[in-house]
């Protein structure tokens, strides 16, 4: 995992010298890493602490503070299930729990075959046709359980093509 | 409607690039659309304008007909033969989902749109259409004009943040005005744009179908304080918005509107989208400022306020969204323009946002004082379900939930805080009688232990200690000791927390409580309806 990441220095520090520059640099640098890698490797913590001349400690609480950002690989795929309150009242209780026990993770967890993270959101703003659910940048509205195992069959199968 | 349309011809059609429009298949639709039109030999112009915000008849699609545009909607793929077949390239009003003219649907013609007017008539990202409409019209005048000028504009609009706590925007205008800088003479323009709170979509809107109407608002702010930078914080949760307002600034900049010379004035105004995490907190202003300052997002104690102390601890304006985009009307038109609609101290419109379970769901703009029933059942039109309404969450998930007898309170922000309730940033998320209250009650709770910021005791583990009270008398455990303890709970966060988050957190409980006790006295799981 470790050599792994150790790949990664090399864009991670493009990144960095590419957006230090900015005030503020430091939420759009952690965007931009984990848009590029899908995560922000913690081997990055101490490049940016050392470009942005912050300590570790400020950098690792910031990528702890936000939701958005993880430490580890997703899996191919990330489904967003609306918790919130508009979607609860179109049955958003009842879609969390069918789509953890159609993927077989909770919250946070990626399948076995690392094709699909399953997240939590609060509110995706969709909220005249919901429940929703954001799949990687797209946002689907109305929702049922089995527009949700239609959806998941979709994403397994571009991952078969994509093979 | 008679055909004045032939096949040689060019037919606009409108399908939007909005959120919800997307969420229901906009793209696939127009890709199919094209393809049909293409293969019967139909020349056809496909414009992604922005939302009508009729969002239950989503994805809404338009022809450009001499007579002016005609709706069809919900629109979906297995429509597509029969639209063509029946002619609706010409206008053909006899197939089932044809809404008739678009700005004559009822839902539409009795709103007072003003800061909505071009939504979902336009392009988006079209300079030409913003500027066809009005557009660019407040900051022309701005540039005429001295800082205090704009200013004393602003403050005879009345209007008020519309973020939620409806603080007066000129007089947050004058304290940034006059205050120094204490580097650089640098202010800035802060948007919040971290519309988080469940039911609400009208900044989102503004964002997808009008985005130079915000880049107008936040200019005219930097012209009328001073300040040359500004900042868009937009949720992450917005992709579609991210990537119009990206869009729009790189236009509205090579054209002269953003930039070291607006409009050839010497006057300068940047502007930039920066994206939050996934952070509810985030939307609250000092929270948002040290976000964007690259920090942990925790609240900062006020005074110092940010007008005074704000971005990297220079005087700036946080607005929201609708706030800002409130600004180039009442330039163009004049403040006093904007005050002669609404009533007592709500001046202006107010976007309402109908969501959740309710049949016909979209984006109502109109004067302060329409009643709550007024927007459920004539506009709404009841619940999606078809059940009877039983609770409605208005302003957020940290404000109250209102009982049927509520309903008749004029919406405007006085008469809501009269009744313990509040108007926030008008979203309206209604419920159906399968809610369980006391669930609802427990989510608030969960919510603000999700997205609280730690900073201040009584929000840390007061909701953490909230969930288990209320686990405890869903189980039945000690009831009448624990609701008394849920009670004492709510006062400490109301009291004891350093903003609106653990301070706001006990009012949907509370409403809860007080006004559906039936579903605190059952013993969990409580099902209303038929199971």
């Amino acid at each position: 995992m470790t050599a792994v990441n150790e790949q990664m220095l090399p864009l991670v520090r493009e990144v960095i010298s590419g957006l230090q520059h900015k005030p503020g640099a430091l939420l759009p640098i952690l965007h931009e890493i984990q848009n590029r890698l899908g995560y922000i490797p913690p081997e990055s913590v101490p490049l940016i602490a050392e470009a942005l001349n912050q300590s570790r400690a400020d950098i690792h609480g910031v990528i702890s503070f936000y939701h958005q950002f993880r430490s580890t690989a997703p899996g191919k795929h990330t489904i967003e299930v609306c918790r919130a309150e508009a979607c609860q009242s179109m049955g958003a209780r009842q879609l969390e729990a069918h789509a953890k026990a159609t993927l077989g993770v909770d919250y946070h967890g990626t399948t076995s075959d690392q094709n699909i993270t399953l997240e939590e959101v609060y509110c995706l703003g969709n909220c005249a046709c919901s429940p929703s659910v954001r799949i990687n940048d797209e946002i689907v509205g109305r929702v049922t359980p089995e527009k949700f195992d239609q959806l998941v069959d979709e994403l397994r199968s571009q991952t078969l093509e994509v093979h | 409607m008679s055909s004045s349309v032939t096949n040689n011809t060019v037919t606009k059609i409108f399908i939007p690039r909005d959120t919800t429009a997307l969420a229901m298949g906009a793209d696939r639709l127009a890709r199919e659309i094209a393809a049909e039109a293409a293969k019967r030999g139909e020349t056809i112009e496909i414009i992604r304008n922005g939302s009508r915000g009729l969002f239950w008849l989503e994805p809404l699609v338009e022809v450009e007909t001499a007579g002016g545009r005609i709706a069809y909607g919900p629109v979906e793929s297995n429509d597509i033969d029969s639209l063509f077949d029946q002619a609706f390239l010409s206008g053909e009003t006899s197939h089932p989902l044809c809404q008739g003219l678009t700005e004559e649907i009822p839902y539409l013609k009795k709103q007072q749109r003003l800061t909505f007017a071009r939504a979902g008539i336009t392009d988006p990202v079209s300079l030409e259409d913003y500027q066809q409409l009005d557009g660019f019209n407040g900051l022309k005048k701005a540039l005429q004009m001295d800082s205090q000028s704009i200013v004393d504009e602003v403050k005879a609009s009345g209007l008020r943040g519309r973020g939620g706590a409806a603080f007066p925007t000129g007089i947050k205008w004058q304290t940034v005005l006059d205050a120094t800088p204490t580097r650089d003479n640098q202010k800035y323009i802060v948007c919040n744009a971290d519309e988080g709170d469940s039911g609400t979509f009208a900044d989102r809107m503004v964002m997808e179908a009008d985005p130079y109407m915000l880049i107008e608002g936040m200019t005219i702010a930097g012209l009328a304080v001073g300040a040359d930078q500004g900042y868009i914080y937009l949720r992450s949760e917005y992709p579609v918005a991210h990537q119009i307002l990206n869009e729009a600034i790189a236009k509205a900049e090579a054209a002269g509107f953003l930039g070291n010379n607006i409009l050839n004035s010497g006057k300068t105004f940047n502007l930039e989208v920066r994206l939050g995490a996934k952070a509810y907190i985030c939307g609250e202003e000092t929270s948002l400022l040290e976000s964007l300052e690259g920090k942990r997002g925790m609240v900062r104690a006020k005074p110092p306020l940010p007008a005074i102390v704000g971005l990297f601890g220079q005087p700036t304006i946080v607005n929201n969204v609708l706030s800002l985009a409130a600004i180039p009307y009442i330039l163009s038109r004049g403040g006093q323009a904007y005050a002669d609609f609404g009533m007592g101290r709500s001046l202006g419109t107010l976007p309402f946002q109908l969501a959740g379970n309710i049949k016909r769901g979209g984006l109502i703009e109109l004067a302060f004082g329409v009643t709550l029933r007024e927007l459920l059942e004539e506009y709404g039109g009841g619940t999606f379900s078809g059940r009877p309404m039983r609770a409605v969450q208005v302003g957020g998930p940290l404000c109250a939930y209102l009982p049927e007898s509520q309903w008749d309170t004029p919406m405007d922000y006085e008469s809501f805080q009269a009744v313990g309730a509040a108007l926030g940033h008008g979203g309206i998320v209604v419920f159906d009688d399968t809610v369980d209250m006391s669930e609802q009650a427990r989510f608030s709770m969960e919510f603000c232990v999700a997205e609280s910021c730690g900073k201040c005791t009584p929000c840390r583990i007061g909701s953490t200690r909230g969930v288990e009270v209320i686990d405890r008398i869903r189980n039945d455990e000690n009831r009448a000791a624990n609701m008394e303890l849920l009670s004492d709970l709510c006062e400490t966060m109301i009291d004891g927390s350093l903003c609106a988050m653990g301070g706001m957190t006990p009012f949907p409980v509370q409403s809860a409580v007080k006004h559906f006790p039936e579903d605190f006295n059952q013993p969990a799981p409580y099902n209303h309806g038929e199971a």
